[in-house]
Formats: structure tokens, sequence, C-alpha cells
């Protein structure tokens, strides 16, 4: 019998003094496992699922601090499978990101997938400071392949998205996707798509506008230097090329 | 008969939060579709923009097809012209929710400095569409013969109590049959000592009966 | 639960004078998202429109809702602090420009309207504070207070107005039979109340939801680029 897992990652990155970044601190917790894969002035690690997960009832978050003139870059391995625990309570998975003057942050991870009968809580805050560069990509699936063929429906995530700069909110939106949220897949949600995702960019260059005939949107932020490129689309292959500038 | 509007002289008092002594006269044109609005609206501006700072608010149904003609025609620099959305309803515009084109006046006015004359052009409606007295000083009705010579009869608030009629096309009453003596008749008849003009925009000058009616209320206008 | 004993001096009135959809505040003129669905062929008929207004009332309208929630309490506040707090909340709940711009404009609008009908301080400091207007719910929170209202009521208009304009806007656009579409808001009418106390007890807790439907915000964007349409949003 698998009891609820309790887990805290964190990544501290700051300047290595010789024009890199160094982390030290690169702490997995529990099914996150951290992995350093390169060198250079961007800090790469790999999130690394050491176990399928997160389960209804796991509290997982991973806490990210970018140090000043620090660059770091965080991907994953796989996409993240929710899947249903045994006695129904959400799985949480809260992400706090902090990254300072100068510094600069890539979390472009693989999706989040709701399988049939999960239930997820994410929720992500950020924190920029004036003068911090963000590149963040968020993507949920909603139902696996084999949920989906065999006609299943998929799971809930309910995700919220909260971005302050400079001490300002810039950004604070919740999605709440799956069956159980109020006409999730109607015409003012999903409309039928099964994917949905943002790609933020704060102080790099906006990615273009989406091409015309998709349902996606760039959007000015009222930050400074602050774009949300919004996008669905019915499967994550043609969710992720939407993002892809 | 159901009659859903109130006379003009009952209309709700003005009330703009610029005070009327430092802004512009704003004079409205109304009347059905088709009738010449834009086309008076581009004629009065070519008459008048040498001699009186002045913008134009559209209120299109459908497009900004009006603003874009006026534009396309270069009849005033496209900061002095705005188009208004109405939701389906040009007439509501106007009349009973004129927030949107208060908003749209007053953003000119704003961004352009003093100004001598604002024209308001309504969506192409009806004979029952009136503006508002809180949104316009005065206004100007545009028919036209082309649909016979019988729109005077029938009347109506536009018709009956505008502060100018304008009887529009006239050059195309003898291919319609429509008898402008007939119309002049009705006209005196439903608007007592109202003023109506008669105007050929395919004229050249063909305007200059109502830029002489606008420049007559602009006198009054600073005089008061 | 909302408040549903008769509020004193007249306040179920005004209520009712606020929720009119003739109340001169320009919403006329706006579809809520309504004509690029109905264009998108996304609302075709009743069946389509129950679902969007659903979706619109659980999301901008739960977050509509609690800001106006919350303005009504702030605007008893004689430091306007709290109400520009309020207003980049937000700020940042509306990622489309399109929409700020919309909910600007349309606060710029409801505040001409309630500064006749219920001249009052607090709309004359958000007045000088935002020239270009303060977002609509907060406009339509500090309305609330001027007129007499509680919390509550004005989060049952933000509630309401957020299904009500897309409604009416669906009859003009797709000629759907009035009668049917009145159902459907009827039907609705326990869910308006739900989501009105959810926004009351969030803004009491100062735990404002950031509720937000993806489709609105791309339909929104693209509708703003269009030449031509019938509702301004
Ligand atoms: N023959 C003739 N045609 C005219 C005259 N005035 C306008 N027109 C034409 O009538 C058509 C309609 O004129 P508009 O000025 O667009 O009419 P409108 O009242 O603004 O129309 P809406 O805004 O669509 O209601 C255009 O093709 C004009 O060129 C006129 O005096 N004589
Ligand atoms: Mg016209």
């Amino acid at each position: 019998m698998s009891t609820a897992v309790v887990a805290d990652a964190r990544i501290t990155a700051r300047p290595d003094g010789r024009g890199g970044t160094a982390l030290p601190v690169l702490a997995g917790g529990g099914p996150i496992a951290l992995r350093r894969t390169r060198g250079g002035a961007t800090a790469r690690v790999t999130v690394i699922g050491a176990m399928a997960g997160p389960l209804g009832g796991d509290r997982l978050a991973l806490r990210i601090d970018v140090r000043p003139g620090a660059a770091l870059h965080v991907g994953s391995a796989a996409a993240t499978i929710s899947l249903p625990g045994r006695d129904g309570r959400p799985a949480r998975w809260d992400l706090d990101f902090t990254v300072a003057e100068d510094a600069e942050l890539h979390w472009l991870p693989e999706p989040v997938v709701a399988a049939t009968g999960s239930r997820l809580l994410t929720r992500t805050r950020i924190t920029l400071a004036a003068g911090a560069r963000l590149h963040y990509r968020e993507e949920q699936v909603l139902g696996r392949h084999h949920d989906l063929a065999r006609g299943a429906p998929p799971g809930r995530l309910t995700s919220r998205l909260t971005v302050r700069q400079a001490g300002r909110p810039i950004l604070d939106q919740q999605t709440d996707l799956g069956p159980g949220a109020p006409a999730w897949d109607g015409p003012a949600s999903l409309g039928g798509h099964r994917a949905a995702g943002h790609l933020l960019t704060v102080g790099h260059p906006a990615p273009p506008v989406p091409p015309p005939g998709h349902d996606a949107a760039l959007l000015t932020l009222p930050g400074t230097d602050a774009t949300l490129l919004t996008a669905l689309a019915p499967d994550a292959l043609r969710l992720r090329r939407l993002l892809t500038p | 008969m159901h009659r859903d509007h109130i006379g003009l002289d009952q209309a709700p008092a003005r009330h703009t939060y610029t005070p009327p002594s430092a802004r512009a006269l704003r004079i409205g044109l109304g009347g059905p579709v088709g009738s010449g609005k834009t086309a008076t609206v581009a004629a009065l501006c070519r008459a008048l923009r040498t001699e009186l700072s002045l913008a134009v608010v559209t209120n299109d149904i459908y497009t900004t097809e009006d603003a874009e003609f006026l534009l396309r025609n270069a009849v005033l620099p496209p900061e002095r012209i705005t188009a208004v959305e109405t939701g389906c309803c040009p007439h509501t515009a106007i009349r009973d929710d004129i927030s949107a084109n208060l908003e749209a006046v007053e953003d000119l006015e704003a961004s352009l400095g003093p100004l001598d004359l604002i024209l308001v052009e309504s969506g192409g409606d009806n004979l029952t569409a009136t503006f508002s007295r809180g949104l316009v000083d005065h206004q100007i009705f545009v028919i036209d013969v082309s649909g016979g010579d019988k729109i005077p009869r029938k009347g109506g608030p536009g018709v009956s109590a505008s502060d100018l009629l304008v009887v529009n096309k006239t050059d195309l009453a003898p291919l319609v049959g429509a008898d402008l003596t007939v119309m002049a008749r009705d006209a005196r008849h439903q608007r007592g000592d109202l003023p109506t003009v008669f105007t050929s925009l395919a004229a050249p000058g063909g305007v200059a009966p109502v830029a002489d009616w606008v420049r007559a209320r602009l006198d009054a206008w600073r005089r008061r | 639960m909302p408040d549903r004993t008769p509020a004193p001096g007249g306040a179920t009135a005004v209520l009712l004078l606020l929720a009119d959809g003739r109340f001169p505040a320009g919403g006329h003129a706006h579809s809520g998202g309504a004509e690029a669905a109905v264009r998108a062929g996304r609302i075709r008929d009743q069946d389509d429109l129950a679902a969007f207004l659903t979706g619109r009332l659980h999301t901008t309208g739960l977050t509509a809702a609690a800001l106006a929630a919350a303005a009504t309490a702030a605007a008893t506040d004689p430091d306007p602090d709290r109400l520009d707090d309020l207003d980049r909340a937000a700020d940042a709940r509306t990622p489309s420009p399109a929409l700020r711009a919309t909910s600007r404009r349309l606060g710029r609008q409801l505040l001409r309207a309630a500064r006749a009908a219920w001249p009052h301080p607090a709309l004359d400091r958000l007045a000088d504070r935002h020239p270009r207007g303060a977002h609509h719910p907060v406009v339509l929170g500090t309305t609330a207070h001027a007129a007499g209202l509680t919390p509550a009521q004005a989060a049952s208009l933000a509630a309401y107005e957020s299904v009500n304009g897309p409604a009416t806007a669906c009859v003009r656009l797709l000629g759907l039979d009035p009668y049917r579409v009145a159902a459907v808001l009827a039907r609705l009418a326990p869910e308006l109340d739900a989501v009105t106390a959810e926004a009351v007890r969030a803004a009491e807790q100062g735990d404002l939801p950031a509720a937000s439907a993806p489709l609105l915000d791309i339909l929104a964007e693209q509708h703003s680029t269009w030449k031509v349409r019938l509702f301004a949003s």
C-alpha cells in the first residue's frame, strides 16, 4: 500500500564567479530527483520523476531561487502523469520561483497529463525582481492517450499561476479543467481541445504572434516587457508546436 | 398607435463633465440607411475644415465603413475621426445609452485640444431614431428622395422634430418620380417653423445650405 | 448564502436599477465574447449558449464578482490605496489587453452614469485617480457603495452581468428564441447565487479568486482585430 508522499525539492543558483552559474543547493525530495546535466553560463537541471505520480494525496513542492546574475534552465525528462490516489484526495504540486535582478530562469518542463480519475492542484508563484528574465512554459493535457482511446474521461487539473514583478502583480490566473469543473469543455473554456498551455516571457524578446487559424493568442501583460502566449490544441504535440516560437 | 419615443423637449437634460463653455458645438446627423449622412459629413468637412477646427464620430451598424470612407477620402486627418461600435442597436448608442459616444466626443476634445465643431453620424436606422440632448446640441435628419416623396408625410421624430431636415439626392427626383413640392409641403406640415433644405450632393457645392445652417448654429453657440 | 433580506433605504430598487440593461453604462454594445464565439461556430444554439454562460459565470464572472464585493468594502475607506490595489489585482487577472481595455472602458462608462445617479466622493476619487478608467468590477463595487448597496449585492450584479450581456447578444446575433434564452438564464439563477456567495466569501477572506477561461481570452484577442463586427467586445 502506498501512503501519500510529501516532498520538498530546492534549487539555488548563483554566479560562480567565472562567468558561469553554480548550484549551491540542488536537493531533490521524494519522487523528485534533480540532475545537473551541463555547465556553462547557464546551469541546466533536469527533473527526473523517480516514480509514477503524483498520486492523489501527495504534496510535492519545488522551490527555485535564482540569485542576481545567475542563469538557470530547468527541464524534465518526461511528462508528469497525475494519477488518482486511493482516497480521492487531490495531489498538490507547489512551485515557488524567485528570480533576482539580472538573473534568468528558463522553466521548460514536459506537460502535466491528467489521467482518468486523477485530481491535481498546481500552484505556481513567481516573484521577479525588476530586470529579472523568465521563460516559463506550462502545458496541461487532459487524459492519457489510452484513457481517451477507451472513451474514459480525463482527470481534473486546477492550476493557478501568480506572477509578481517588482512587487506588482502582473499575472494571476487559474484554470480549472476536467470533469467536475463547470462547463470546462464548453465554448468559453476548452471547446473540445484536450491540451492547454502558456509560454510566459519576461525580459526576453516576445515570441511571434501565433499563426491564424489556431486557438492561440499572444497577450501583452500589464507588467514591463512581459507577454503570455496562450494556446489550446487537440493534443500535446500540436500544443507544443504552438508554444515553440 | 404605439409610440415609445418621448418628444425631444421632454428628453433628459444634458450632462457631461466638460463644462459647456469649454467645449465644441456638437451636431448629430441621423436618418435612414443610405440617405447620404456620410456624404453630408464628408461635404461639410470639406466646406468647413479651412475655417473651423472639427472632428467626426461615426456610429456604424456593422463595420467601420463610414469612418473608412471619410479616411479614404481624406476629408479630415485620421486622428480627427473616431468610430463607435453599437452592438446591433445604433439608436441605443445615440439615444438611450450615449456613454460610448460621449466618451468618443470627449476623447477627441481631450486629444486634439479645443475644437469648434464635432459631427456625430448615427448608424443608418429607421425614421424613429433620434439623438439624445445629452449627446448633441442640434440634430440634422437626412432623408432622400429615392424611396419616393412619401417620407416627410410619414413623419416620425426625426422628420418632425429635428433641428434641420435635409432632403437629399434631389438629382434623382425625376428618375424616381418624387415630387419635391409635395415633400416640401409635407415637411412644413410636420415641422412647422423648423427648417428644411433640399440638397444634391452629387452637384458641386451641393452641401452649401447645410453648411450655412451649421455656421449659423456655431455663431449662436459662440455668442451664447 | 447571499443576503436575501430586503435592504433598507430603497436598496432593492437601486439593485434593480443597476441590473437593468437599460441603465446607461455602455453594456449594450458588448457581447462578452459571444460574438467571437458565434463567428467561430462555437455557439450555435441555446445549449451552446448555456455552456458558454456557465463557463463564463464560474470563471470571469466569479473573479469579477469577488473584485466588486471587495471594492464595495474598500470604498468605505477614505484612503484610496485599497481600491488602487484592487484595480491592479483586476489588471493581473485580465491578461488579454483587449479585455483590459474593454474593462476600463466599461468602468469609465459606468462611472459616468454612477456619478450622475449617486454623486459620492468615492466615485470622484476613482475618477481622479484613474482618468483612463478603473476596471469595471472596481467601479461597480464603488458604485454599489455610493448607492447604498452591500458587497453581496455588488457581487450579484457582477455575476448577473457576466451572463446577461452575452445572452442578450446571442438573441441579436443568432436570432435565438428569446423565450428559450430567458429560460437558460432562469435555470442559471441558482448558480448565480452560488457564485455570488463564493465571491463574497473570498472577498471577505481577502483571497480573491483568479478563475479564468482560456477561450475567452483567445476569442477576445481575435475579435479585437476584426474589421467587421457588431459588438465592441
Ligand atoms: N445621386 C446621388 N447620390 C448620392 C447623393 N448623396 C449621397 N449619394 C450616394 O448615396 C450612397 C449612400 O450615401 P452615404 O453617404 O453612404 O449614406 P449614409 O446615410 O451615410 O448611409 P449609412 O451610413 O449606410 O446609413 C452613396 O453611394 C453616395 O454616393 C446625392 O445627392 N445624389
Ligand atoms: Mg454613413
